[in-house]
């Protein structure tokens, strides 16, 4: 049996006794009138990779967004159905969104570093949430500088502007910088789509390093990153949740023909 | 099921389409190979069984040209889903139809050898065991031009037959050995014909159990019909 597959099937075995990290419940978000996600169930399984897939447009950004509360920032934008992390439901109105947003971190397209050091730039979200003598700060920004595998790369230049890193370096930074508040969930919108193949393939590196202690949640419109960073990938059209399968079994006997069109190209 | 909408890149779907059809003339050729191969053994045409050693080798690089594309395919495309499915099954099919191919020449070589002799042998088994294997052959290369999970089905399960009668060629050429040492050297002959015409239905059912992968996604059982008894102990032969 081939690696990738066995590591898949060992994942689905993992499914039935592991507990989903998030449960999603008959999730519905609107954004004023327009009905965004439409009744969304769907399990992220803790120490897997999930891929969201689906063409501009389809939710997964939405649902991405909901994760962790990013569209409370705006106004008119509402969730209804439950989303629960670790049990408790991350969509109740009491609930403390900077705790919840220490707990699922959040990457995006663009690289969007501080105007700061390097360091800074790591040490910046620590503070906000714990008080860590200098010797544990620098003991934190190095281990989550390693952990995105940018330390080597940066350990002499610690305090020099993070603007002068190259595209892939601010994105494993970026990266670094929300795994140092050791979240729980890491939510990665498009994290390469800016980047060049070599960049790519080291942050696609890294998601399979942080899988071993993070839950991993991708949308990507690249099918064979989906293919070769997920264990699981769940295709969205028009709000609605498709197919959610392994990644083996989603890019070679998809069940649903909506799914087959979509990542074949033959779709529209 | 409903027709599969085009993919939106044209040039896509073109190579898709040359490699089904390079299949399907390696499938054309292949069947035409067998055919004479058997006219040529059951009318004893020298001419015939000649030509179809001579046309081996463009079976063989029928098979070189084919895999060359469905490589390329997969290095440029990288299909996936139903489209991954059908490039892959292309390449493992092809290397099938072109064992067929050489089974089909080492037919008309044997072909060649037996004209010297006397037909002194009765072929009415392998006549109707030739003609259920050229119906096999043909319908497996019509499921596969069709796509056809049904019919792929139907010539796995077909297959059964043709062991049957391997069985039955195989005793009774036993037999006619048996009985005068004079026929052993034709009825070996005829015994490897009568294997690599079963060799052919093997290969056929190969390729009906990859036509339903590529339409399905699902896997024939494993449990496949193979039945030479010819090579299961039996006693009685050996006392």
């Amino acid at each position: 049996m081939p690696d990738a597959v066995a590591r898949i099937e060992l994942a689905a075995d993992a499914e039935e006794v592991a507990p989903p990290r998030i449960s999603v419940r008959n999730l519905d978000f609107f954004y004023g009138e327009n009905h965004a996600l439409k009744s969304i169930w769907i399990d992220f399984l803790n120490r897997q990779t999930t891929a969201m897939i689906g063409p501009s447009g389809c939710g997964k950004s939405t649902l991405l967004r909901v994760l962790n509360r990013m569209y409370d920032l705006y106004p008119g934008q509402r969730a209804e159905g439950e989303v629960l992390l670790d049990g408790q439901n991350i969509l109740s109105p009491g609930l403390d969104l900077n705790r919840l947003r220490r707990r699922v971190g959040m990457v995006f397209q663009k690289p969007t570093p501080f105007p700061k050091s390097i360091y800074e730039n790591i040490a910046f979200g620590v503070r906000l949430h714990e008080r860590l003598s200098r010797t544990a700060m620098d003991e934190r920004v190095e281990w989550s500088l390693s952990r995105a595998a940018l330390w080597g790369e940066v350990k002499d230049k610690l305090h020099h502007s993070a603007l002068a890193l190259s595209g892939g370096q601010q994105q494993r930074l970026c990266i670094a910088r929300s795994i140092a508040v050791r979240p729980q969930v890491i939510l990665l919108d498009e994290p390469t789509s800016a980047l060049d193949p070599i960049s790519t393939l080291k942050i696609e590196e890294l998601i399979e390093e942080l899988k071993r202690d993070f839950t991993i949640i991708i949308v990507t419109h690249n099918m064979q990153q989906a293919g070769r960073c997920a264990d699981r990938v769940a295709f969205f059209y028009l709000g609605e949740l498709v197919e959610c399968a392994p990644a083996t079994q989603l890019f070679t006997a998809p069940r649903e023909r909506r799914t087959q069109e979509y990542i074949t190209g033959r779709f529209g | 099921m409903p027709e599969d909408p085009k993919h939106i890149l044209s040039s896509f779907e073109a190579d898709l389409s040359r490699l089904r059809d390079m299949i399907a003339v390696m499938g054309g050729l292949v069947e035409t190979q067998l055919a004479d191969a058997i006219n040529a053994l059951l009318n004893r045409d020298a001419g015939l069984a000649a030509q179809v050693v001579e046309q081996d080798p463009k079976v063989d690089s029928e098979e070189r040209a084919i895999e060359q594309f469905a490589i390329r395919v997969l290095a440029l495309r990288q299909p996936v889903a139903d489209d991954l499915r059908h490039v892959v099954a292309a390449l493992k099919m092809t290397t099938d139809l072109e064992r067929i191919g050489d089974y089909a020449a080492n037919v008309a070589k044997r072909t060649l050898v037996l004209n010297h002799a006397a037909p002194s042998y009765p072929l009415a088994s392998l006549v109707q065991m030739s003609r259920l294997v050229q119906e096999n052959l043909k319908s497996t290369i019509d499921a596969i031009g069709e796509a056809d999970p049904v019919k792929a089905v139907s010539v796995w399960h077909a297959d059964q037959m043709i062991d049957d009668l391997y069985t039955t060629i195989f005793r009774e050429l036993i037999t006619y050995m048996m009985e005068d040492a004079r026929n052993i050297s034709a009825c070996t002959h005829l015994l490897f014909i009568a294997k690599n015409l079963e060799r052919i239905g093997d290969h056929a059912t190969n390729i009906a159990e990859l036509t339903y992968y590529a339409a399905t996604g699902e896997n024939l059982p494993e449990a496949r019909p193979r039945g030479d008894f010819s090579a299961s102990y039996t006693p009685s032969i050996n006392k």
